[in-house]
């Protein structure tokens, strides 16, 4: 009878490096990929960078000038964006060290605005309202994805509140100062920061919408009680 | 444990495009040898074959496979028909009595016992060198036994010879989903049989010479897919098997999703139990591309599609869990889904890319199956209609006969 069980041992070989052929070929595509969508992260970067500067020049000419137009210059819609694309290329983008250097980068740029955004509110009585929203990545916290959502929903709902979120296991000097001056400890995240208060575990919606709302009616109750600056 | 299972998925991912460049590098390999003969083809000698209809409650379909046996262009004096009735509760008897007066056609009439036991009878009563089944739901081809036979005179070795089998009277998405899913085994089943791999002989038309009984014994029940068992069996022995694309048996196709749970649970049934008891042949030299490629790809695409599922599962519930959670906390949420499409969230993973390869070189497999009974290249909705339908419910049967096999319980024929 003629072999039937014949292997061809080079075939099995050829078809392997065939196969390896492909998946580098596709490792060199998601490459191509995820490396123009992190020169996408960073042009975005970039220009909040540049717009923060901008703003934070026109404050400084603020004492000289007025606080004509100042407002038009925040940029919480960009670095709403940028962060939601970071987290998803955190997830998503295999070059972690670099989504995790922009990332650093992005919380800066937090602290910048909400410092700006701070200074701006207070000097010309424009009305916002803040929260500082530590979370963590490090570990699964099911209630930072909660917590999360909450504050999407807030913030669409309330376009003048304004949501800085930080990554509790970011390495950045700035932001570890933040969680000294709080007092955030990473057993009780999520924590919320609003007007000076520390909220930790999570909260409802409806809770934090009061706490806005209060804050929002302060605000109000106070420029009532000053003089509205003339242009 | 996330880059556990992450490394777990790709190292699926690699094999499954293994596997599929393994037959795509075969069929380039053995292009020539596929051939598509049109009209009546011709032997130097007819040998004499018999061919055995086991039947049990078959009355809608026994007398049209009949007459297609009685259609066949080869000589009518070299064809033998047994008519075998295990124990029928039906009118099928009736129906075969019609065929009596026929001087090739021989009519049996035993107790239900399985149809391997319908088999024995026909076997216990050979009298030809070749003998062959057609399920009594299945039509023959009027060329299709000609055209087996032509594989014994070019080739002596070959000890049996199957068919490619294509659907009739598909009607719905699931025999429609079924059509190309045919198309596609006619292609796989060609590529194994240049590899020398093939691990069933079906039911419709397998033509053997009788020395493979004769030297192996009759067929057991094998957990109701004897004609596994024997194919198995035919590869342990070094018995050569070969696939004829150009032989073309029509068979009926379960039409609901409980009868295609119902048949697809007895084959993965069957497929894990003979494994299991010639599991000795796994990874032997001795039985080649078998024992190399054809039963470790097998098993692994059975551990694969559970370990994927049960991912898939666990995914899709921490998803709902998700939802249910914000629903809770904040309602309904529109605003994500009106949001405007960023493409800068298309998922540009590797895996996606050699997930979106995979999908294409199986619709490549259907359209090359396709090219191979039915000689023409073109796409049809059934290809995703196969794509969808069996990844969505083919891991329930394939579950419950992992399940089955582990509680030991036989899945019923139908």
């Amino acid at each position: 009878m003629e072999q039937n069980h014949h292997i061809d041992w080079k075939k099995y070989l050829i078809v392997f490096l065939f196969t390896l052929g492909i998946f580098l070929s596709a490792s060199y595509i998601s490459n191509y990929f995820g490396n123009k969508k992190i020169d996408q992260l960073k042009l975005i970067q970039d220009k909040i960078s540049i717009d923060i500067l901008s703003s934070e020049t026109q404050f400084s000419l603020l004492s000289e000038l007025s606080c004509k137009n100042i407002s038009d210059s925040i940029i919480s819609g960009e670095l709403g964006e940028l962060g939601r694309k970071l987290e998803w290329g955190q997830d998503n983008l295999g070059t972690t060290d670099t989504v995790s250097y922009l990332k650093k980068y992005y919380s800066l740029l937090q602290i910048k605005d909400y410092l700006l955004t701070k200074k701006i509110s207070e000097r010309c009585k424009t009305k916002a309202a803040f929260i500082l929203y530590f979370y963590t990545t490090a570990e699964n916290c099911s209630e930072c994805e909660r917590e999360g959502v909450v504050l999407s929903n807030l913030r669409d709902k309330y376009p003048e509140l304004r949501v800085y979120s930080f990554d509790y296991s970011i390495d950045l000097s700035a932001v570890k100062s933040m969680l000294q001056i709080y007092k955030i400890e990473d057993t009780k995240l999520p924590a919320l920061v609003i007007d000076g208060d520390v909220l930790t575990g999570f909260h409802s919606i409806e809770e934090l919408e009061s706490r806005v709302k209060e804050s929002f009616k302060l605000q109000d109750i106070k420029l009532e009680e000053t003089i509205p600056i003339k242009n | 444990m996330a880059l556990f299972l992450s490394s777990i998925f790709y190292i699926f991912s690699f094999l499954s495009v293994y596997v599929q460049v393994f037959f795509l590098i075969t069929f380039l390999d053995n292009k020539k040898e596929i051939t598509n003969r049109n009209g009546s083809t011709k032997l130097y000698k007819y040998p004499k074959v018999t061919i055995m209809v086991p039947a049990w409650n078959e009355e809608n379909t026994i007398y049209k496979t009949v007459r297609s046996l009685l259609n066949l262009n080869y000589p009518k004096n070299k064809i033998q028909i047994f008519l075998i009735d295990d124990g029928s509760t039906d009118k099928t008897w009736d129906f075969m009595q019609k065929f009596s007066k026929f001087s090739n056609i021989k009519i049996f009439h035993k107790d239900n016992g399985g149809k391997h036991t319908a088999l024995n009878v026909g076997l216990e009563n050979l009298e030809t060198d070749y003998v062959g089944c057609l399920d009594a739901d299945s039509i023959a081809d009027p060329e299709s036994l000609v055209r087996i036979m032509s594989y014994f005179e070019k080739d002596s070795s070959v000890m049996a010879v199957s068919p490619s089998i294509l659907v009739i009277n598909s009607k719905n998405i699931i025999q429609h989903a079924q059509k190309a899913e045919y198309d596609m085994s006619i292609y796989v089943k060609k590529m194994l049989s240049f590899l020398g791999a093939i691990h069933v002989t079906p039911g419709p038309l397998t033509i053997f010479n009788r020395k493979v009984f004769d030297d192996l014994g009759p067929y057991r029940h094998a957990h109701n897919t004897e004609d596994m068992e024997i194919a198995y069996r035919m590869q342990k022995n070094n018995y050569k098997i070969k696939q004829c694309n150009d032989a073309y048996v029509y068979t009926n196709t379960p039409g609901t999703i409980k009868k295609l749970y119902k048949q697809r649970l007895r084959w993965i049934y069957g497929f894990i139990n003979n494994t299991i008891d010639y599991r000795s042949m796994i990874f032997k030299k001795k039985y080649g591309n078998f024992s190399l490629f054809s039963l470790p790809f097998n098993i692994m695409s059975v551990v694969a599609v559970t370990f994927i599922f049960g991912k898939t599962v666990y995914s899709f519930g921490k998803f709902l869990f998700l939802k249910v959670l914000e629903f809770k906390d904040v309602g309904f949420n529109f605003n994500y889904n009106i949001s405007h499409f960023d493409p800068f969230f298309i998922n540009t993973q590797s895996l996606s890319f050699i997930g979106i390869l995979l999908f294409l070189l199986i619709i490549f497999s259907i359209m090359i199956g396709k090219k191979m009974s039915e000689g023409k290249w073109n796409l049809s909705f059934n290809m995703i209609l196969y794509i969808l339908i069996f990844s969505i419910v083919g891991p329930f049967w394939l579950l419950k006969a992992i399940f089955n096999t582990i509680l030991s319980r036989k899945p019923a024929w139908r």
